[in-house]
């Protein structure tokens, strides 16, 4: 079994005598975890709202913010192309999508963000963040990523793109959960990424269930990165919890894609810490125990505990960006609350484009 | 008589195919220990075991492979495909292996497998949770489409169906999994093929399915107020078709609405004009109405779903114009 795999990145590091989260600042640091804490008070406040049946459907990243603002802190944000799943709220949020325009998602108001509320909530897509639109059938984006890491490849080497332009993006990451690897459309979008070596990242998030389904019942890997080798793909496996440990392996794929060195498969091994959506009852599938021993690995606590070991954070400073970020969910959801519904003749468009 | 919900009837009839015959298996994602995303399957994976009650990968084009190459060695599968949105990630086996695999050998080998899937909106699910897939499979010879509109078809259509021995795709909505109704005690597997007629009446005939049935008999209600007398027809399966039912009802009315929870170009309502047109021409008073779709597609926001499916209202619309000329 897995015989195949990459030992030398099974430690959760690229390289490891260096540690590129060690140079990140204390700024960046707080800011990082910020982002963490800002998209779980956004995330809590949907599980709320839900329960008080005002809106229909949510869908959580709590418990995987880690890997999510790792990549968004080693990508080229706003440039470089995210092609996200549904439960990529933090990364959404590091790339310039607001509190307010994931609240008028929920609420399927007006102008919403995504789609004009076509699409239901956390399917996530921003043109201005080239964030490219989020399909519902699952990993369905991993091919469409693959398409434009090949077309960056494409512009690179007809000299349609000078590969030093940071204007212009230079890869593209994709992520979806381990369950969604069992899809042909991964193993087909895996296979172009490793033929055509193009600078492509796949992040999996591996929460250990699809739905209601574990793991063992998925695949018989015992780890999804396991899998990448068929395809000439590298494979890491990463402590999904340690944020610090996934900007490790997230900074060495971005900077090998740059290089042109090729694709990366990251496993970020995690757990969502909600049911699926709130449609799921998750006590049908998984025992209360389980989910409590991974409480304790949450990494915004986590994240909070190693920075405030390094004298970086303290208690009072959380209790700020607690206070702060209650504020901004307020404002967000009375903002969604208060704006109108799109009228319902505006229904029969965009399905075609204006003429050439 | 017992009143079930047509969540518990789709329910019983799994349990009564299992039960009846081990060769019947039943397979897709989360439909075993959680008992279906939709609830709709529980207790099935503790009473008939997880050999035959089976919760798969998400790996749909695979599954459904899986279940041709067990039907044809005479196993009975039952594959669950989540959301009908989901049936053309399985399309290729759908269309070009399942569909033909009995014409392409000749006859040799016959396909007893059932695909089930929930269809339809009207349930804020959005773009791609909402479709209804009878259009893109009613094009495909060789596949049985069935579209149960309430719980005592939703029970015996499935049984049918898993009886059949040839491919059927089982459409339930995901709108009516709530809604309530009796179902006769010994009622058994329903042959596929028979319209129903689920109201008479005299001056206009509406056919419709499902979800915007539904909404038809909620009109026909309210004309009837006015002395509009709306027979309406719920097709229930939509292959094969049962001619005789429509054009015997438009004999007795000479005035046809066809109500579609799908868009305009190709949809089956066309199918049922084309019929009338060939075969009940002079039955008719008036020119036909199709409401449906049009060229929108489902949307997560409220007023715009709303807008997207047949409402009553311009269902109501339809029948005065077709009444009015
Ligand atoms: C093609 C397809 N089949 C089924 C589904 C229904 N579905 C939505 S999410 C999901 C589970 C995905 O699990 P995983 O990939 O592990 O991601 P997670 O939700 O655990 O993050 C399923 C089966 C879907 N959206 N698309
Ligand atoms: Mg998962």
């Amino acid at each position: 079994m897995a015989k195949n795999t990459t030992d030398k990145v099974r430690n959760g590091r690229a390289t490891p005598t260096s540690r590129p989260s060690d140079s990140l600042t204390k700024d960046t640091l707080l800011e990082m975890y910020w982002k963490m804490l800002l998209s779980r008070r956004v995330d809590e406040r949907a599980w709320m709202i839900h329960r008080q049946g005002k809106i229909v459907f949510h869908i959580s990243a709590i418990g995987q913010e880690a890997i999510q603002v790792a990549a968004a802190y080693t990508i080229h944000l706003g440039v470089d192309y995210i092609v996200p799943y549904y439960r990529d709220l933090a990364l959404v949020l590091c790339a310039g999508v607001t509190p307010e325009d994931f609240m008028i998602s929920l609420y399927g108001k007006e102008g919403e963000l995504s789609s004009l509320a076509r699409q239901m909530p956390s399917h996530f897509g921003a043109k201005p963040f080239n964030i490219v639109s989020t399909s519902a059938p699952v990993a369905t984006q991993v091919v469409h990523a693959a398409g434009m890491a090949f077309a960056i490849k494409y512009r690179i080497q007809n000299e349609l793109q000078d590969p030093n332009d940071r204007t212009q993006p230079r890869l593209a990451v994709t992520s979806l959960g381990e369950g969604s690897t069992s899809q042909g459309e991964w193993h087909e979008a895996m296979n172009w990424a490793g033929v055509h070596q193009l600078p492509f990242i796949c992040i999996v998030q591996n929460n250990h269930y699809a739905i209601s389904v574990p793991v063992d019942k998925q695949m018989a890997v015992p780890n999804v990165a396991d899998r990448a080798a068929a395809y000439g793909v590298e494979g890491i496996i990463v402590d999904g919890n340690d944020v610090l440990a996934c900007y490790d392996v997230m900074h060495y794929a971005v900077q090998k894609a740059y290089r042109g060195d090729g694709p990366t498969l990251i496993e970020a091994k995690t757990y969502r810490m909600t049911p699926h959506s709130s449609d799921d009852d998750d006590r049908t599938y998984r025992e209360r125990s389980e989910v409590d021993a991974w409480r304790d690995k949450d990494p915004l606590l986590r994240l909070a505990n190693h920075l405030k070991a390094q004298g970086l954070l303290t208690d009072a400073v959380i209790e700020g960006y607690d206070k702060r970020a209650r504020k901004i969910v307020d404002e967000a959801q009375r903002a969604a609350e208060e704006r109108p519904y799109p009228p319902g003749e505006s229904a029969i468009a965009p399905v075609y484009a204006e003429a050439n | 008589m017992t009143v079930l919900t047509y969540r518990e009837a789709v329910r019983n009839a799994l349990a009564d195919e299992l039960r009846s015959d081990p060769k019947v298996i039943f397979f897709g994602e989360d439909v075993a220990v959680a008992g279906g995303v939709f609830k709709v399957t529980p207790g099935l994976y503790e009473e008939f075991g997880g050999e035959r009650v089976r919760d798969t990968p998400i790996s749909e084009e695979a599954f459904v492979g899986m279940a041709l190459g067990a039907a044809i060695t005479g196993l009975r599968p039952i594959v669950e495909l989540m959301f009908a949105d989901f049936i053309p990630v399985a399309m290729d086996q759908i269309v070009n292996q399942i569909a033909k695999y009995r014409y392409m050998s000749g006859g040799q080998f016959v396909v007893p497998l059932t695909i089930r899937s929930a269809q339809g909106g009207g349930v804020g699910f959005g773009t791609q949770h909402s479709q209804t897939a009878e259009n893109w499979l009613m094009n495909t010879p060789g596949l049985k489409v069935v579209v149960p509109g309430n719980p005592a078809d939703a029970y015996g259509l499935l049984r049918g169906a898993i009886r059949e021995n040839n491919p059927v795709v089982v459409l339930e909505h995901k709108g009516l999994y709530n809604m309530k109704g009796e179902v006769p005690d010994d009622l058994g597997p329903l042959p596929l093929g028979k319209a129903r007629v689920v109201r008479e009446g005299s001056d206009l005939t509406i056919v419709a399915t499902q979800l915007v049935c539904q909404h038809s008999l909620k009109v026909a209600e309210e004309l009837a107020a006015e002395g509009i007398s709306v027979e309406i027809i719920d097709l229930r399966t939509m292959v094969p078709l049962d001619s005789e039912t429509l054009l015997s009802s438009i004999a007795k009315t000479g005035r046809l609405v066809v109500v579609e929870e799908a868009p305009h170009a190709s949809g089956w309502g066309g199918d049922i004009v084309s019929l009338a047109a060939d075969q009940g021409i002079f039955y008719l008073d008036a020119p036909v109405k199709r409401v449906n779709m049009g060229n929108v597609m489902f949307a997560y926001s409220e007023p715009l779903e709303k807008l997207a499916i047949p409402s009553p209202e311009r269902i109501k619309a339809a029948v005065r114009e077709v009444l009015a000329t």
